[in-house]
């Protein structure tokens, strides 16, 4: 049984369900895996050992009486920006260090409903601003391909702990790349689904016009399993879109004759390491080769998208984190002396450096006299950004091109400067502005370290998306790959 | 687009942030690099283009059924509350 860790989910479904092994063997095996890696990596910012094994012993008693979602027994872990009845919900931050949820979001309660076992909570920048792990309270991740780099962020520790095989796959969410970058940074599949696929509820919100919740796995076929089970319309979400959620397992197999594969013109600039080029290149050779038809497709807008993004993010940001008031959940300040005081002090004392840049960035943008040269301004860019895209897709099927312009870096590296920092990001915010889904799949090694592959696809073709993902990984490894050390 | 002292310490007010000594002077040097990256928007030609909000365009707002559908979980709220006495949350005195 000691191979149980490096099995994916769709494997691990199988094995559940053939009762080759137990949800009790499977889960103490990542259980224990864990708990031997947070001393190095810190990827977990809760571990819920006893409820995991409740859970698996209640997965294996449905599945011996032959029921069972289509996870029953598999493990998996939440970022801690996913709220969780009765186990704390912290976001990465002093804010919430003791804040217990009285409810589950809804893609704790649909993974729940399909048998998935929780082993725990994720370690992740502070309410998910950032790119490398540094900004949470809890510590800076570390990424098992080398501890002294970032795992990026901000979903590091749900990245490390899934390229670790400490779980075969983890919940993250997705601002302006915080699945797809740490996906590439740590050699793993990362899927953010279009804006309004998967449901909100319970995930405590940043930006509430880019926030997604989405997938980090080994593989797009399993990331297709689980996006299928958290996917779908909820009417305690006001920007969940009803629309029936395909099945994305069946459609993974779609031939790739004929498809139309844009270059993304603009990605590759001279920010992006020779490289990493290189590797982004041979897999566009590989697409070639199997019947995809490449073409460059310039968006002339897209390289405005990180100065938008740092004007829409921290605008809503700014009145999202508005509720944390030190009256009625979260971090409060000792022995206010009047209201001022404690609304002041509890946020001054509650929020990391980086949440304070964001909020302060956000509400300069917004006040009066501002509104319209920064705000505004930064929405209609937004329009063009979203029109370039929508051109695109309607001259080819996917875009492609670089997840990042390098691979991971060293932990303190860009911590001094916050725009070096948000440059990292490059690649990824144009999705998020145009609602788009877009997944990183791992295309090969930069000095050792794992590179990701973008793959960009026009509102819920989520299954062409993953297709065209799968496809890649039926002809090559890369996504295998286990950092050393984790094998 | 060099931010005063005195300009932070008024987002600050605004954001209800209160800063220590040490932090005033790097937001004063962090938000003015950050406002000078995202001034170059200013140089887009966006004279026709109506802002974009969200992704979601053409999508209406949903409306529910005026009907009650939630029950009472005032205690399980308020045990995340600092201080709460007679399922009332308590704030220091604010009219004297």
């Amino acid at each position: 049984m000691s191979e149980l860790h490096g099995m994916g989910l769709v494997e691990l479904a199988a094995g559940l369900k053939a009762r080759r092994f137990s949800s009790v063997e499977v889960t103490e095996a990542h259980l224990a895996r864990i708990e031997r890696a947070q001393g190095e990596l810190n990827a977990f910012i809760s571990v819920t050992r006893e409820q995991a094994l409740a859970q698996a012993r209640a997965a294996d008693a449905a599945l011996a009486a032959g029921r069972g979602g289509a996870l029953a027994g598999i493990p998996i872990a939440h970022k801690d920006i996913f709220c969780t009845q009765g186990v704390r919900t912290t976001c990465g931050s002093r804010m919430l260090e003791n804040f217990v949820s009285p409810y589950d979001a809804t893609v704790v309660q649909k993974l729940q409903a399909a048998g998935a076992v929780m082993v725990g909570k994720t370690n992740m920048d502070e309410f998910a601003m950032g790119s490398s792990n540094e900004t949470s309270y809890y510590g800076p991740v570390r990424n098992p391909w080398d501890p002294k780099l970032v795992p990026g962020g901000s979903s590091g520790g749900s990245a490390a702990a899934v390229a670790a095989r400490l779980v075969p796959g983890a919940t993250a969410t997705d601002t302006g790349g915080s699945i797809r970058q740490p996906a590439a940074l740590c050699g793993i599949t990362g899927l953010k689904p279009t804006y309004g696929r998967v449901s909100r509820y319970g995930m405590v919100a940043f930006a509430s016009s880019l926030d997604q919740g989405g997938v980090l796995t080994v593989s797009a076929a399993d990331a297709a399993l689980m996006l299928g089970e958290m996917a779908g319309f909820d009417p305690r979400d006001s920007t969940s879109v009803d629309t029936p959620v395909p099945d994305y397992q069946a459609q993974l197999r779609q031939p790739l004759t004929g498809l139309k594969v844009g270059l993304l013109k603009e990605f590759f600039d001279k920010g992006l390491d020779a490289d990493n080029e290189q590797r982004v290149r041979d897999a566009l050779r590989v697409y070639e080769g199997l019947g995809a038809k490449l073409t460059e497709v310039s968006l002339p807008n897209l390289p405005l998208s990180v100065p938008v993004y740092y004007v829409v993010a921290p605008a809503e940001c700014s009145s999202n984190l508005a509720r944390f008031d030190g009256v009625r959940f979260g971090h409060r300040c000792d022995k206010p002396r009047d209201l001022m005081d404690l609304y002041c002090r509890s946020r001054g004392e509650g929020f990391g450096a980086e949440v304070k840049r964001r909020i302060m960035t956000g509400t300069y943008v917004l006040s009066a006299g501002y509104y319209d040269a920064y705000y505004l301004k930064a929405q209609r860019v937004r329009a063009l950004i979203n029109a370039d895209f929508v051109r695109a897709f309607q001259q080819v099927d996917v875009l492609i091109g670089p997840t990042t312009p390098t691979p991971a870096f060293a932990l303190g590296a860009k911590t001094a400067d916050p725009i070096t920092m948000y440059l990292n990001d490059i690649y990824t915010i144009g999705a998020n502005l145009a609602g788009l889904p877009a997944i990183s799949v791992p295309c090969g090694l930069v000095r050792g370290l794992p590179v990701g592959l973008q793959i960009v696809g026009p509102h819920f073709a989520e299954a062409r998306v993953l297709s065209v993902a799968h496809a890649l990984q039926q002809v090559t490894d890369w996504h295998r790959r286990v950092p050393e050390g984790w094998a | 687009m060099a931010l005063t002292r005195e300009q932070i310490a008024g987002i600050a007010y605004l954001a209800r942030l209160d800063l220590t000594p040490g932090e005033a002077p790097v937001y004063q040097e962090s938000l003015s690099r950050i406002l000078d990256f995202v001034g170059q928007l200013a140089r887009v030609d966006t004279a026709s283009v109506a802002p974009m909000a969200h992704p979601l365009a053409g999508l209406a707002q949903r409306l529910r059924a005026d009907q009650v559908t939630e029950t009472d979980h005032h205690e399980q709220y308020q045990a995340n509350a600092p201080t709460v006495a007679a399922g009332l949350y308590l704030v220091p005195k604010v009219i004297e």
